[in-house]
């Protein structure tokens, strides 16, 4: 195959190539030049994009009001809803966040996590059996979080509550990742 | 039409389409003959990753990308015909490509061919299986709904057992402290621009390398692969034997591709996309999320393997599947591709199907899963409408004993089958069994008054598959 046939295929001509020691050099150092001006570039774009990305947005703790403290009867647990620490404006439905509020005496109060510590599912509070059961892989914890039976081995998580001026309020938390 | 033939003559001789692309049609492929059939799936897998990228275009032009909104996006989108069906084939697409990656993958796996000189193109297609996978995680997320919701949880959780940075890792993926509105945006970005354009810089990159080396030959017992003569022999086997691949192969991958995009369409049509359910509320606890089928055996095979095992599974796991994969052709890259001279090739199909099959199949049964809308138990099943065994089948319902333990028919199957616990276990018994619990059981000590307690061993002494004359009116089924 001729150079002349390669040409009318590809439209490209073979250059003739600078041989001499000068020449090497200089092809040598214009391709480490162009190297480094590429990687440059991509690292200009890819750093902030990926600072970007690999950012965490980290929400502060803020406390919420769940209710008046005599919402509450004393050794019922049930499910209280709340706003997430900072929700965005299109979060919707999904700002909210729930755990279930267990009132333990007169100003003793005690909120779980929904999240099963197994692999973080809702877990549901079955009253008369007295128990939290996780419909994923069926755990199942007793009223003061401990592990009653099935795959979880850490008792349910449990959030800071407090109560001032008679409104128990709740201090929000990120998602616990049990690891 | 001689008007049309000069027209292209015109156009090819400026764009030079026929000299740059026209080989890369006609190059010559091995005569697969007898096995030319078993050569259709990777095609396959590409035709449908179009469907796919034409379909997810489309529904992308209509979803909103918000936490707050996605859900009532995709109910528009439902409620419009073409975009019903839309979503249809979208989610039978995805099926197949999972089907067909799978099928291919083993195809090429069975045959050897990612022995010399085709060890790239097995890493790439390992590369691609895992976007794949990644890509049918991130879809169904997407749906948005109760699920959806929850699987972002649920992943989050998962990677969290990953040592060392697993609570980073957990939250890099919620995007944040919680599941919320940065959320979905990372795992849209992901599924629609991330993850497709890797597919697709990989996908170029072995189809250039089933080019560069030619597709593989149907492997003979006694002709084993060696490095250095085999590419001058498979040059001069495909001058000599074999057939341009346009159109004497190619016409099979159209034909197989065709059938599969009709079985897309018409399953598309027929059952229709996965119903949406609940909204995304984190505050609605009635959820039981569950994954799409193509991973319900992994969810199944969380819950049924031993405790202690678990972090193993689930990071170990991969980990060492993912280097089978990698160093198979690294250091297998020669020798016999014959599957009856690889017999433990066969063996480990078979074991991985095998196990995929029996954990699918748990995972449509879930006897896992507490049945918590288990129905208090029928007076035909219980025997009588009052007196101490009635009552004590009422707290065998409310206590949640029913969830996990059939009766004659009902509840749950997460324990044993108490609908003869009075022919097996004293009374006694069963109230040890009832304090102590189990592994995956819970004690009841402190949880039932003497009354109750009373009553419950009062009905459960009254299970019998024999029924005594006087419960011989209610026999059990």
């Amino acid at each position: 195959m001729t150079d002349a046939s390669d040409e009318s295929r590809t439209g490209i001509a073979p250059e003739a190539v600078d041989e001499t020691r000068a020449g090497r050099s200089r092809r040598g150092f214009l391709s480490a030049v162009s190297v480094t001006l590429g990687a440059l570039m991509a690292a200009l774009v890819a750093v902030p994009s990926g600072w970007f990305l690999l950012g965490l947005r980290r929400s502060t703790r803020e406390w919420r009001p769940l209710g008046k403290v005599d919402d509450f009867t004393v050794g019922a647990t049930v499910e209280v809803a709340f706003e997430d620490p900072s929700p965005l404006p299109w979060a919707g439905v999904t700002a909210k966040t729930a755990a279930w509020l267990r009132r333990e005496g007169e100003q003793e109060f005690k909120a779980f996590a929904l999240n099963c510590t197994h692999l973080g599912c809702p877990v549901r509070w079955l009253p008369d059996a007295n128990l939290f059961m996780c419909p994923c892989h069926g755990g199942v914890f007793y009223a003061d979080g401990r592990v009653a039976s099935g795959p979880p081995e850490r008792p349910l998580v449990t959030y800071p509550v407090r109560v001032r001026q008679g409104v128990v309020e709740i201090q929000t938390s990120p998602l616990p990742i049990m690891g | 039409m001689q008007g049309l033939a000069r027209l292209w003559h015109w156009i090819d001789d400026i764009c030079g389409l026929s000299a740059s692309f026209g080989p890369i049609f006609t190059h010559r492929v091995p005569a697969a003959k007898k096995s030319a059939w078993l050569y259709v799936f990777g095609s396959a897998t590409l035709v449908v990753f179009l469907v796919q990228v034409v379909t997810g275009i489309a529904l992308a032009s209509a979803y909103v990308t918000g936490s707050g909104q996605a859900y009532d996006s995709l109910r528009f989108i439902n409620q419009n015909t073409l975009g019903h069906v839309l979503r249809g084939i979208h989610y039978f697409g995805a099926s197949a490509m999972i089907v067909l990656i799978g099928i291919h993958a083993v195809r090429v796996y069975l045959m050897a061919a990612y022995k010399y000189p085709r060890q790239v193109n097995w890493l790439t297609g390992v590369a691609l299986l895992l976007l794949t996978v990644l890509m049918a995680f991130t879809g169904q997320l997407l749906r948005w709904d109760q699920t959806g919701f929850w699987t972002a949880v649920v992943a989050a959780e998962q990677a969290g057992r990953t040592p060392l940075i697993g609570n980073w890792l957990g939250h890099f993926i919620l995007a944040g402290d919680t599941a919320g509105g940065a959320t979905l945006s990372r795992f849209f970005a992901a599924h629609v621009f991330f993850i497709p354009a890797l597919i697709f810089a990989l996908l170029g990159f072995h189809l250039y390398l089933v080019l560069h080396n030619g597709i593989s030959e149907p492997p003979k017992a006694g002709r084993p692969v060696d490095p250095r003569t085999y590419r001058s022999w498979y040059h001069a086997m495909v001058a000599r034997d074999g057939v341009p691949f346009w159109p004497d192969a190619a016409w099979r991958d159209l034909v197989f591709g065709l059938l599969i995009v009709l079985t897309i369409l018409t399953l598309a049509i027929l059952v229709g996309p996965p119903n949406l359910g609940k909204p995304p509320d984190p505050t609605i606890i009635q959820a039981s999320p569950r994954p799409d089928w193509y991973f319900l055996w992994y969810f199944a095979l969380l819950s049924l393997i031993p405790k202690w095992s678990e972090n193993l599974v689930i990071v170990l796991g991969p980990l060492v599947f993912g280097l089978f994969l990698v160093f198979l052709p690294l250091l297998g890259g020669k020798g016999e591709r014959h599957p009856l001279r690889r017999p433990w090739s066969i063996l480990i199909v078979a074991f991985i199907v095998g196990i995929i099959g029996y954990y699918w199949h748990m995972g449509v049964l879930a006897p896992w899963s507490p049945r918590m809308d288990a129905p208090p138990l029928p007076v035909a099943v219980v025997g009588v409408a009052s007196g101490p065994v009635a009552d004590g089948a009422k707290v065998f319902h409310d206590k949640g004993c029913e969830f996990c333990h059939t009766v004659s028919g009902y509840g749950g199957i997460r324990g044993p089958d108490l609908s003869d616990a009075g022919d097996r276990m004293t009374r006694a018994e069963i109230a040890t069994r009832i304090f102590s619990g189990a592994e995956n059981m819970p004690s009841y000590t402190g949880n039932l008054t003497p009354a109750q307690l009373a009553v419950l061993l009062d009905f459960l002494e009254s299970r019998h598959l024999k029924p005594p004359a006087a419960t011989a009116m209610f026999p059990p089924r």
